[in-house]
Formats: C-alpha cells, structure tokens, sequence
C-alpha cells in the first residue's frame, strides 16, 4: 500500500476518513432514527423530537403491534415462504445450473438451453398475461402463489453456473473414471464443492422471499393469507387509525402510550430484524464471490 | 462399400444411444426448470397478443372468440394525454439514476481505496452496502417517516439552517429527485464493492512505480486505477442501458401519490393502475399490455444492444 508522507497526503487522508464516516453514517441514521421513534413515547414521537435516542423509552408499541393477530399471521407466512421457497429455489438452481455449466460436447442443445432461459429474463410477459397464466394455473389465493412462479431465479442459476466452471476439471475427470453418474458427481463431487457457493445461493433466496411483496399483493386476496411485507405495503404507505387497528384487551392497554409513527416504526424494525440477523454473514459471501460469480462471466 | 457406410451409420447410431443413456441425467436435471421457466414466463409473454385484441377475460386468454383489433391498443395509448408525460417521467428518473449508479459508486470505491485501515474499510463497506438488502416496502416506510414535513428528522436538521419544511413526497418538483436519491441510496453499496474487488486486481507495481514518479493522489487516480477498472465501469455502463425504461417499479409504486402523478408516474404503475381499474372505470387490459409490450420491446432492444457492447468492449459472456 502506498502511504502518504506528505501534510497535504495526510489531511487528504483525514478529509477522506470523515467524509465517508459521514457517508456510513447517511446510510445508517434513517434505520437508528425509527429504531429510536418505536422505543419513544407516543408524545415524543407525535412532536418531532425523537432523533438517534428514544425519549422516555418503552416497548408500548412492540406491544401493540405484537398483540395484533394479523401482523403475526402475515409474519407467519413469510416464514413458512421462506422455509419452502428457499430449498426449492436451491434445488432448482443447482439442478438447472449443473448441465448448462457443462461443454457443448457433453450436453448437446446447451447453448439452446442456455439461451432459453436468458431469454425468459429479457423479455417480460404483461402483468395481465402473468396474472391470468397464475388463474389458468389455480394458484390465485393460494400460498403456492409466492413459491412455484418464482421457483426458478435465473440470474442466480447464472452466479451458480460460473462456480460450478470454477471447480477444477481434473476432479471431476478422476470420479468419471470411477463409473459415477452425472447425479453422482452432482451431489457427491461438485456439491461439496461448492459450499460457500450454496450458502451465497441460499441467502440471496431468502431475501428475495423475506422482501417480496407485489405477488402477494396481486395473487393473494384474502389479508390473513398475505406475506408481512405484503402486509404492511398496505398499511405504511397510507395514514392508520391505531384505534381502529386495536382489536383485542391487550392492544387497548396500551393504545393511549402509543401513535401511528410508533407502531409504524416498530413494524418496521420487526418485519428488519431478519434481515438485520443474515446480513453480517451474507455480505462475507457476497463479497467474496456472489456477484462476482455473475460478472466474471 | 455400401456394407461400410451401413456399419459407420450403425457405428454413429451406437455411439449417440451411448451419449444419450449417459447424458439422460443431464436432460431430466433440466426438466423442472423449463417446465416452471415454461408456464410462468413463455405462456405470459404469448399472452402479450391480447394487446392486440380488444380482451375479454371471460373468454379466457388464447381463445379464438377474442376479437383481434389490430394496432388500435397502440393508436390508444399514444394518443392519451398523460402517456407522453409517463414515458418522458420514466426517462427522466432511469436516466439519472443510471449516470448516479455509476458515479457514486466510483467516486466512493475510489476513496475507500485510499483508506489504509482494513478495519475501518471493512466498517464502511459493510454499512453502505446494508440498505441495498431492505425491501422498497420498508424503506418507503422509513422515508415516509424521515421526510415528513411536520415530524420528520430531514426538515428538523434544515430547520436548524431556517429553512421551511419541505413535503418533499408530496411536492411534484421535488419528488422525482426523492425517487432518484433514495435509489441511489439503497443501492450504491453494490456497485461499489464490485468496483472495489476490481481495484484489488490492479497491480500494486503500477502504484508504487507512480509513486516513485512523484504522482499525486488524484493524479494516481486518474492514471492508474480508472485506467485498471475501466473494463468494469464499461461493464457496469452498458448494461445498464436495459434499465432506460425501468424507472422502477417497486419504489415509484410505494412511494408515489396521486398529487405527484404529473412528474411521479411511470410506465409501470400507469400500467398496473390501468390493469386493476384504479384510474376510474373498468380495468383496460389491452391497452395496459399495450404500453407494457411497448416497454418490454424497447428494453429488450435496449439490453441486447448492451450485451452487444459488453462482449465488444469488455469481453463479457452471461454463459
């Protein structure tokens, strides 16, 4: 590395070091601020003065979106989204990614293969058509909905392929001798293989399941059948009334300590902690090769 | 002779029995994935042909009862008011999106690169990149909040300079800019550690020798590093080219309200307002497939020109 050894190099050095502080810190001060908001009082919350610390902190707000029925019943879904969706992204990807990482010689019709799924990227049906294809399909109202049509992620098929061209090829070549099978190599050799890989694979799925929203918005009528973020779509783009949301003697205990801003904000940060929980040990895999797998080519 | 070519042709159909009993496994891994591929992305992009047919749901989506209109879908849209207004909107937030999704990021990767402790890169790197994994649901939730006019923590900071507050989601001059800064804002993270990794690879001679020769910060900038990671600023350029049209849907559609439709609106959620029949009326399917069809045309000629360029200019293949 070079260093700086000159006074202009080293207030250079300082100026740079504050300016992107600052930078991380613009990336930063919106989440604090409504973590701060949904610890305040609903007063403190309603005037204005919450900045990065909760005034006159408390958890009101945690417990009344907690003892809405709806937000865990959305919350619930999104997990069970998650929980299916994810491994049957991964088997998809990994079965579709193997054979089209292969030669031509060794399958042949792979470059029509390939090219009949990159196609399906670059040119998009209608939202009607789609929407109708999903009714032909019986899938409207149906928790389905949020899985199979998305079962196939085909830019994520295409990270998966360039780690698997990664593997050496002498590898693989010493277990064809040994009589195994493509499936055999699949999942005996090359899965091994490529862990880091799979656990890039299984992260980018699970936050496209947890932050995805419009399916559930347009195929899925009934709310308590909704995934969270669909959910609140519905509920933090518009005003709410916190009272005509209580439902239930828990949620008028603490009705009056809380507003429309807290209870947003703890919704906020709920629907967050997921995300908060997998982004530490993502961000090591995706920078150590994720998307670098995609634009290397 | 003839025996010969009967024995070479059983001889080749021996050969592709035998490439296909051990390519069999091959084929039925893909199966799965063109069949979803198939029902869920084929079928609706046939289904784009009720653009050109005045569509009747009840009749359901490629029967013969429909009745085919022609380029009338089209003659429509062009031909309603607010559509040259949408495509221009559209334009103009994908337009300077792209140019900010470009530079931000360089000019930050740029920087981070000059900084010398790991740690305090690593801590950088890592917060920037954060907003770039929550959902437009979300942090529309967020903006909503900290952009308020009354409560929000944006207007209590330019308070302090004495400036009034500013409805800056509900203001249609200044709308459009909230769209573009927050996206770059959620998603600069990205780019910049793609153009980091890139930097890494530039070879550490070439720094020292310019050194040596006395080059300044900037100048080893300028000469050095932009010069290394040209290819993937190119790569990065060009295929943005694909998203002219895409101004994006996801945070337009939660962050937009009816007061700032004349510089708001976009192609996307013109067309989903047109497909529910949220304007008022009965939901217009074919003509909402119509303008949808048009975007797809256009972005389609858009990112194949793209990855034309990309293999030019920067070697690039997607397989």
């Amino acid at each position: 590395m070079v260093t700086y050894k000159t006074v202009g190099g080293r207030i250079f050095k300082v100026i740079n070091a504050i300016f992107l502080g600052s930078l991380a810190m613009i990336s930063l001060v919106p989440i604090i601020n409504i973590l701060a908001i949904s610890f305040s009082s609903g007063q403190a919350a309603a005037a204005g003065k919450v900045f990065l610390w909760p005034i006159n902190f408390n958890l009101n707000a945690y417990k009344f979106v907690m003892s809405n029925p709806i937000f865990w019943n959305s919350f619930w879904v999104s997990i069970k989204r998650v929980i299916i969706g994810v491994p049957v992204n991964l088997i998809l990807i990994i079965l579709t990614a193997y054979p089209l990482s292969l030669t031509n010689k060794e399958l042949k019709g792979r470059s029509f293969f390939s090219w009949f799924f990159m196609f399906s990227m670059l040119f998009s049906g209608g939202l009607i058509p789609l929407y109708l294809t999903i009714q032909m399909t019986g899938l409207i109202d149906s928790f389905w909905s949020l899985v199979v049509p998305s079962a196939v992620p085909v830019y994520y098929v295409i990270i998966m392929i360039n780690f698997f061209r990664q593997v050496p090829k002498e590898i693989v070549e010493a277990s064809e001798i040994d009589g195994a099978g493509y499936f055999g190599i699949l999942f005996k050799i090359m899965v091994p293989l490529v862990k880091p890989a799979i656990a890039t694979i299984i992260l980018l799925c699970f936050i496209l399941h947890w932050n995805s929203w419009f399916d559930g918005l347009l195929y899925i009528g009934q709310q308590n059948k909704q995934p969270l973020q669909s959910y609140l779509q519905a509920l933090l783009a518009r005003p709410i009334d916190v009272g005509a949301l209580a439902r239930n003697p828990e949620q008028w205990k603490v009705m009056q300590f809380v507003n429309e801003r807290t209870v947003k904000s703890a919704q906020i940060f709920i629907a967050t902690i997921p995300i908060m929980i997998i982004y530490p040990i993502a961000q090591n895999y995706f920078i150590k090769g994720g998307m670098l797998g995609a634009v290397k080519g | 002779m003839k025996r010969l070519i009967i024995r070479k042709k059983r001889k080749s159909n021996q050969k592709r029995l035998l490439y296909f009993k051990k390519a069999m496994p091959l084929y039925l891994m893909l199966i799965p994935a063109i069949i979803i591929i198939f029902i869920y992305c084929y079928i609706p992009m046939a289904g784009n042909i009720i653009a050109f047919q005045k569509f009747s749901a009840a009749k359901g989506l490629f029967s013969s009862k429909q009745t085919w209109v022609g380029l009338d879908n089209f003659k429509y849209i062009f031909s309603m008011k607010n559509t040259h207004q949408v495509i221009y909107n559209t334009i103009f937030i994908s337009f300077f999106k792209i140019i900010l999704s470009i530079i931000v990021p360089l000019i930050v990767a740029l920087l981070l690169n000059e900084v010398t402790k790991t740690w305090y890169k690593r801590t950088v790197q890592t917060i920037v990149y954060f907003p770039y994994f929550i959902s437009w649901v979300i942090l529309s939730g967020i903006l909503f909040d900290i952009l308020s006019p009354s409560t929000g923590i944006v207007n209590s900071i330019l308070s302090v300079f004495n400036i009034d507050p500013i409805y800056f989601l509900g203001n249609e001059n200044t709308f459009p800019w909230v769209v573009i800064i927050s996206d770059t804002w959620k998603n600069y993270g990205f780019n910049t550690i793609l153009y980091l990794t890139a930097i890494t690879s530039v070879s550490q001679e070439l720094y020292e020798s310019a050194a040596i020769d006395g080059a300044g910060i900037l100048k080893r900038m300028w000469n050095v590093t932009i010069p290394g990671i040209l290819p993937i600023i190119i790569l990065v350029s060009v295929l943005s080219l694909g998203n002219i049209l895409n101004a994006g849907f996801e945070q337009v559609f939660n962050l937009a309200t009816p007061t700032v439709y004349s510089t708001g609106d976009i192609i996307d959620t013109l067309v989903y307002r047109m497909s529910i029949g949220a304007s008022g009326g009965a939901s217009q399917y074919s003509a909402a497939t119509a303008i949808g069809l048009f975007k797809s045309f256009i972005s389609f000629i858009m990112i194949s020109i793209g990855y034309y360029l990309a293999k030019r200019y920067a070697d690039y293949r997607v397989f």
